[in-house]
């Protein structure tokens, strides 16, 4: 049967073929194990540098292949075919990576992104706290300019990765009465002084994964830490947000095509009055929509991925569209792969239930989407008043 | 430490079906692969070359194809490959393979190290290893479950694996060790030596190339060669004990010792 042809090139394809072989023989048999028992995946991390995968996104020139989103989209579909919680750890080095990235000077670059690049060091992205999530403007953690160095004071919670990286990239505000044009980003190393982290947090999926709190407590970092220029905290944040979201929507659609794979193998082999389920139209008819509905994802996402390399300013509304749509869509057809499978499917033996859980948080990090929807109203009522 | 691994495509036995009534392999649609413990033998080889320095050459003889498994090997880290391929090499034994290998490394230049899989899933013979090291005037270290380096790297302490358990074998350069499964876990390949394994060139030797006498390769260098294979017909007889569970376990305790297992 034809396939859609999203008419990757030879590059592209090694990617999807290398990521494809990593998922089968490393992470998938080692899933429940780490989902279990809440294992850091140390030895796949070291697999995914081995394989070059952490400087998939970085410039040559920082020893990284120089790919864009659209490849970053490819081997973050493969991955999360094989588990969501470990392919959140890969994703968040490339979400602490993107700020120095994007907005780093040529020193910081240096630096950082080699060792990131080779997978030496994890990188991690810091800006929600507890009281402040979708509300990113309501941050408290502040950073004060003392001398040669700024000394950060504050906590951030929830973030990837935590105690596990070595390099983060934090927002914190500088100037408070500027509002949102009064924070800034900084690069924080583990075992800068006055830097520490919380306790690892249990959670409903994704455990493979770690999620800490960080504390500053008079963290002092010299002074060229700060990433970009004063004030442009918010802006580093959203645009390496926008950057990384189409990415969410790939592990959406690596994680349903898996559920959709083990929900059809289940159903032609499970024999209910007779025959095998997949019989029945009312299996087809779930399995119908769940096999369309991912395709559709794909092909947004995709699109989506290669019009944002061809280097386009302002892409919130489509960045947003591809993780809404994709991440609502993994959540779905999880959801129906464990229905389809029945009691089986809700039992951990199968792996379905797990993909599950992982999907949830595809919905809510890197912006809930109730917040995408945010981001593509706002973006629409802005391009219509032009048009008027 | 330069270091030769000999490898062998053959044909992906999880996806292999048989023609029942020839007893041969269906080779359409069977994918090749590199054959398994070829993969540990050349794990072993990267980690001992990341370790020391050195190179790593891959050597396979085999039809053009065979190319695939050397890229495959390029793609895990292999620093060169090099494909024995030649008309006149086909349907040989272990006899005249080792001889062809013999010719292809006597041409690249003696390495320290050479190491080879256990044995061929296809052909399982486990002769090409040895009768390579024979050739070569070598020592042969087979079945080898671990491998630490000593003294620089100039001596191996090796873990060889016999019917009931294993022995230590400490083994000075040049040898020749063929690697079980338990040696290493394989790595996966990497995506930039997966670029340079596409573009890279791979030569192909012939017999000519090699200097190969024409009677020791292929057909006429074969002592040995395949009369007939079949598939061996188990006679197998099937009874249901009957009876409660004890009558059914008196019975077959009964039947086992009648048969001489008990």
């Amino acid at each position: 049967m034809a396939e859609v042809n999203y008419f990757l090139n030879e590059e592209q394809q090694m990617i999807v073929e290398l990521t494809k072989q990593l998922a089968q023989e490393k992470i998938i048999p080692v899933r429940a194990r780490l989902d279990e028992q809440e294992e850091f995946p140390w030895d796949l991390v070291k697999d995914f540098a081995q394989a070059d995968l952490f400087g998939l996104f970085i410039p040559e020139e920082y020893g990284g292949l120089g790919g864009g989103c659209f490849e970053m989209c490819l081997a973050l579909e493969q991955l999360a075919y094989g588990c969501v919680g470990v392919t959140t750890t890969y994703a968040a080095s490339a979400l602490g990576g993107y700020p120095i990235l994007l907005f780093g000077s040529d020193e910081q670059k240096r630096r950082y992104l080699p060792d990131i690049a080779a997978g030496k060091k994890l990188a991690a992205f810091g800006l929600t706290e507890s009281t402040a999530g979708s509300d990113a403007a309501a941050i408290q953690t502040t950073a004060v300019e003392e001398g040669d160095y700024w000394v950060l004071n504050g906590s951030k919670q929830w973030i990837t990765s935590g105690g596990e990286a070595e390099i983060y990239t934090i927002i914190a505000m500088t100037d408070r009465h500027k509002g949102p044009r009064g924070a800034s980003a900084f690069i924080v190393e583990k075992g800068d002084p006055g830097f520490s982290f919380g306790k690892k947090e249990k959670k409903m999926g994704i455990r493979a994964s770690s999620t800490t709190e960080l504390f500053f407590d008079n963290c002092k970092i010299p002074k060229e830490r700060l990433l970009g220029r004063r004030g442009m905290g918010f802006i580093i944040a959203m645009r390496t947000l926008d950057q990384a979201r189409p990415g969410i929507g790939a592990m959406g659609v690596g994680l349903a095509q898996a559920a959709m794979d083990e929900a059809i193998l289940f159903a032609r082999q499970r024999i209910q009055f007779g025959q095998p389920v997949i019989a029945f139209q009312a299996i087809q008819h779930m399995l119908a929509d769940m096999a369309t509905e991912i395709e559709a994802a794909r092909a947004l996402v995709y699109a989506i991925a290669r019009t944002i390399d061809t280097g386009i300013k302002d892409m919130a509304k489509l960045s947003a569209m591809a993780k809404l749509f994709a991440t609502d869509m993994a959540m779905k057809v999880t959801t129906d792969a464990v229905q389809v499978m029945g009691g089986h499917g809700y039992m951990s033996d199968y792996p379905v239930e797990k993909m599950m859980r992982d999907a949830k948080i595809l919905q809510i990090y890197e912006g809930t989407n109730q917040i995408q929807r945010n981001v593509i109203g706002q973006a629409l009522n802005k391009e219509y008043a032009k048009k008027a | 430490m330069n270091i030769v691994v000999c490898i062998k495509q053959v044909p992906d036995t999880a996806t292999v079906r048989f023609d029942q009534e020839k007893g041969t392999i269906v080779r359409e649609g069977v994918q090749s692969i590199i054959n398994p413990p070829d993969l540990h033998a050349l794990e072993a080889g990267l980690s001992l070359r990341d370790q020391f320095g050195g190179k790593v050459i891959v050597l396979t003889m085999g039809p053009p194809q065979a190319e695939n498994a050397l890229r495959d090997a390029l793609s895990l880290g292999a620093d060169e490959a090099v494909l024995l391929s030649d008309r006149a090499f086909a349907a040989a034994d272990t006899l005249a393979t080792t001889y062809t290998l013999l010719k292809a490394i006597q041409k690249i230049g003696l390495p320290d190290l050479i190491l080879c899989g256990t044995h061929a899933i296809d052909g399982d013979t486990a002769q090409v290893g040895p009768g390579l090291a024979a050739r070569l005037g070598w020592p042969s270290i087979t079945h080898v479950a671990g491998i630490e380096a000593k003294e620089d790297g100039t001596k191996l302490l090796l873990k060889r694996l016999i019917e009931q358990g294993y022995e230590m074998v400490e083994a000075e350069l040049p040898v020749l060790i063929t690697c079980h499964k338990t040696l290493n876990t394989p790595r996966v390949p990497s995506l930039k030596a997966k670029m340079r394994a596409k573009k890279a060139q791979i030569p192909i030797w012939d017999q000519e190339e090699l200097g190969a006498e024409p009677e020791k390769i292929g057909i006429p260098g074969s002592p040995t060669w395949v009369d007939s294979t079949f598939v061996p017909a188990f006679e197998a007889k099937k009874e249901m004990l009957q009876g409660g569970p004890e009558e059914q376990v008196d019975a077959l305790i009964k039947r086992l010792k009648e048969s001489g297992i008990l």
